[in-house]
Parts: structure tokens; C-alpha cells; sequence
């Protein structure tokens, strides 16, 4: 029981500390469980911050269950990531409370029409960032360009477009792999 | 289907196909609210850029906000309960199978063709938050809300934008804070 209070804690305050998420949470999670707490190495964490790159869900979700569940299996990757989203529940439950209140000053409304042209300029970021892992052939780049003009044209459910692209990574993919041996 | 349910059930389609993190909640956010009309799509805009200014996982504070928005404080716990249930349950099951999931040849076949479609649904999302942004939704409907030259102005903003994120990689928030004043001063 108390590691499993110990392991919700070290990730509340793991939550709230990280800015952004994802990338941002590395050096925090070094800090409190690799220096301070000893509880696992720094190899360990770039692997499980790696496979939670790669699987669906929040990146910073994936790694706290991944490294709860390693230090207390189940109930530890419960605790890890009820910990790690609490904070999140906390802070923004506070601002939505306030902020359609907010929202009615004028001021406000100004500042937001330039905010949403950056969120614009944020959202290009990350998709560029992405890019560059993930478009590494011709194949790619034709999946990236379809999928952003079906999406745009039809707007399907995303999950089609996720599970049309892994049936067309298995069939590619794979050619791919038989091509060189 | 009872609404805080259904948001709990939502979320954990969300949780379960959103690839590539915080910013790959989007196009499904967007999908909910064609399908719902719980929040707009300016809402929207709204809740990523408070979501990438406090602390926490930007998509877990996306969640919390569009529950609460939708059905108050357990909206927002429920949200973020279904977005995080598919978490434990895939991670439990490639932790024990972590390094064959690593080498596996189909499983690495499927990633090769999910992330580069991924990536391609982030980039239509920005498409339709540009369109709101920069007021392009009347222009394209032969009924612009503003003179031409001040759409081009946004358009030009947002370019300038994105140049000083990519060239300074500092954090969203020095980004939104700017934004913020060029709201209010220049536009």
C-alpha cells in the first residue's frame, strides 16, 4: 500500500511539473526517479518512453503506467497513472470553472484571436516534428498526403484512417522487409 | 446513453487510436464535436491553447476541459478516465511481451504505415483550425467576415509564427503569451 501511495505521488508531482507533456516530462521523471528515488535507470526510462511513443494513447500516460507497472504490476501502473492525470484534473477543473466568465471580457477576446493563430503555427510544429520521423520513403509520403486529403475532404472517423494505415503498413511494411532479405 | 457515460466511452476511443500524443487527440476532438455539438470548434481552439500553457500532458488537460465543458466536474473526471483505461490496458500487455513487441516484424510492418497516417490527421485538424483562425470558412464561401487583406495579415502572422517556433524551440507558452499581445495590440 505504501508504494503504491509513494508511486502516486512521485507522478502527481511528475504531472505537475511537466509543461507540455510528452517530451517535456524526461528530465523530471530523471530527476524524482532516477536521482532522488533510485527506482529505476536512465536506459529503462528511453525504452518505455520510446514503445510509449509508438503506442496509442498520451505519451506521458503511457510511460507513468509502463513504470508503474513495472515497479507494482497492475495496481502500480494504476497509481502511476491516476497520479500522473491528477494534476490535470485539479488545475484545469479550476480554469473551466472560471473561464467562460473570462472569456465575456473583451480584452480577453482580443488576446484569443491572436492565441488561435498560434495554436495554428503549433499544430504545423508538431506535424513537421512528426514528419520527419515517420515519412521515411516514397510510401510513407503517399500515406501522409492521402490521409491528409481524405481527412480534409470526407472527414471520415479518425480510426478509420489509423486502421486503414495499418493494414496498408502490413502490406507495404512487409514487402518491404522480404525485399531485403 | 447517459452523457457522462458516453464521454467516459468517447475518451477511451480516443485513448485507444490516438497515435503520436497530446496533439493526435485533435482530429478526434473535432470528430466529437461534428457529432455532438458539445463545444464549437473555436472552443476548441481555445481549450489546446490553455491545454499547452498549464502543466500536465496536453491531451489529458484537452480532456479534462471538453468533459467539464460538456457535463461539469465529472464530465471532466470521466473524460479523462476513458482516455486513460486503453493506456493500461495495451502497456500492461506489451510490458509482458516488451521485447518481442520491439522486434516483432508485424508489429513494426503496421507502425510503419499508422505513423505516417497519424501524422496526416494531425495536419488535417491544423487545416481546419487554420480555417477558423484565420476567418478563411467566408472567403471560401464567397462571403468573407473581413476584408481580404486583414485574412492575409493572419495568414502572414501565422507563417511568422511558425517560423520563431521552429527557429527558437522554446516552450507553447512563450508562443501563446505573444499571441495573446498581438491580439490585443495589432489586431
Amino acid at each position: 500500500m505504501k508504494n503504491l501511495l509513494d508511486l502516486f505521488f512521485a507522478f502527481f508531482k511528475i504531472g505537475a511539473l511537466t509543461f507540455g507533456g510528452g517530451y517535456a516530462m524526461l528530465p523530471i521523471i530523471q530527476a524524482e526517479l532516477i536521482n532522488k528515488r533510485g527506482w529505476i535507470e536512465e536506459g529503462e526510462v528511453l525504452d518505455y518512453y520510446a514503445i510509449s511513443q509508438t503506442t496509442p494513447g498520451i505519451i506521458a500516460v503511457n510511460t507513468a503506467t509502463f513504470i508503474g507497472y513495472k515497479k507494482v504490476k497492475i495496481l502500480g501502473a494504476i497509481a502511476a497513472t491516476l497520479g500522473v492525470v491528477a494534476p490535470s484534473i485539479l488545475i484545469i477543473t479550476l480554469i473551466a470553472t472560471v473561464f467562460d466568465s473570462f472569456m465575456d471580457i473583451a480584452l480577453v477576446e482580443k488576446a484569443f484571436l491572436g492565441i488561435r493563430i498560434v495554436v495554428v503555427a503549433l499544430i504545423a510544429s508538431g506535424v513537421v516534428a512528426l514528419s520527419k520521423k515517420s515519412l521515411i520513403d516514397l510510401t510513407t509520403k503517399i500515406l501522409f498526403l492521402v490521409s491528409i486529403l481524405i481527412m480534409t475532404i470526407w472527414s471520415p472517423s479518425p480510426v478509420i484512417i489509423i486502421v486503414a494505415g495499418a493494414i496498408c503498413g502490413l502490406i507495404f511494411g512487409r514487402k518491404k522487409e522480404e525485399a531485403k532479405k | 446513453m447517459n452523457l457522462i457515460l458516453l464521454l467516459y466511452f468517447e475518451f477511451f476511443k480516443i485513448g485507444a487510436f490516438a497515435v503520436g500524443g497530446g496533439l493526435a487527440t485533435i482530429p478526434f476532438l473535432e470528430e466529437l464535436i461534428d457529432k455532438y455539438h458539445w463545444i464549437t470548434h473555436e472552443d476548441l481552439i481555445n481549450i489546446i491553447a490553455i491545454a499547452e500553457s498549464t502543466p500536465g500532458a496536453v491531451g489529458v488537460n484537452a480532456a479534462t476541459f471538453m468533459g467539464y465543458q460538456t457535463a461539469g466536474i465529472f464530465g471532466g473526471i470521466l473524460a479523462v478516465l476513458g482516455l486513460i483505461t486503453p493506456s493500461i490496458i495495451i502497456i500492461v500487455i506489451v510490458a509482458q511481451i516488451f521485447h518481442k513487441f520491439k522486434t516483432n516484424a508485424y508489429v513494426q510492418a503496421a507502425f510503419y504505415g499508422i505513423r505516417p497516417v497519424a501524422a496526416g490527421i494531425i495536419g488535417a485538424a491544423g487545416i481546419s483550425v487554420a480555417i477558423i483562425a484565420f476567418g478563411l470558412k467566408g472567403v471560401f464561401l464567397g462571403n468573407p467576415i473581413e476584408p481580404i487583406y486583414a485574412t492575409l495579415f493572419k495568414v502572414l502572422l501565422g507563417v511568422v509564427f511558425f517560423y520563431l517556433i521552429e527557429k527558437f524551440k522554446k516552450h507553447a507558452v512563450v508562443y501563446i503569451i505573444l499571441g495573446a499581445l498581438v491580439g490585443i495590440f495589432i489586431l
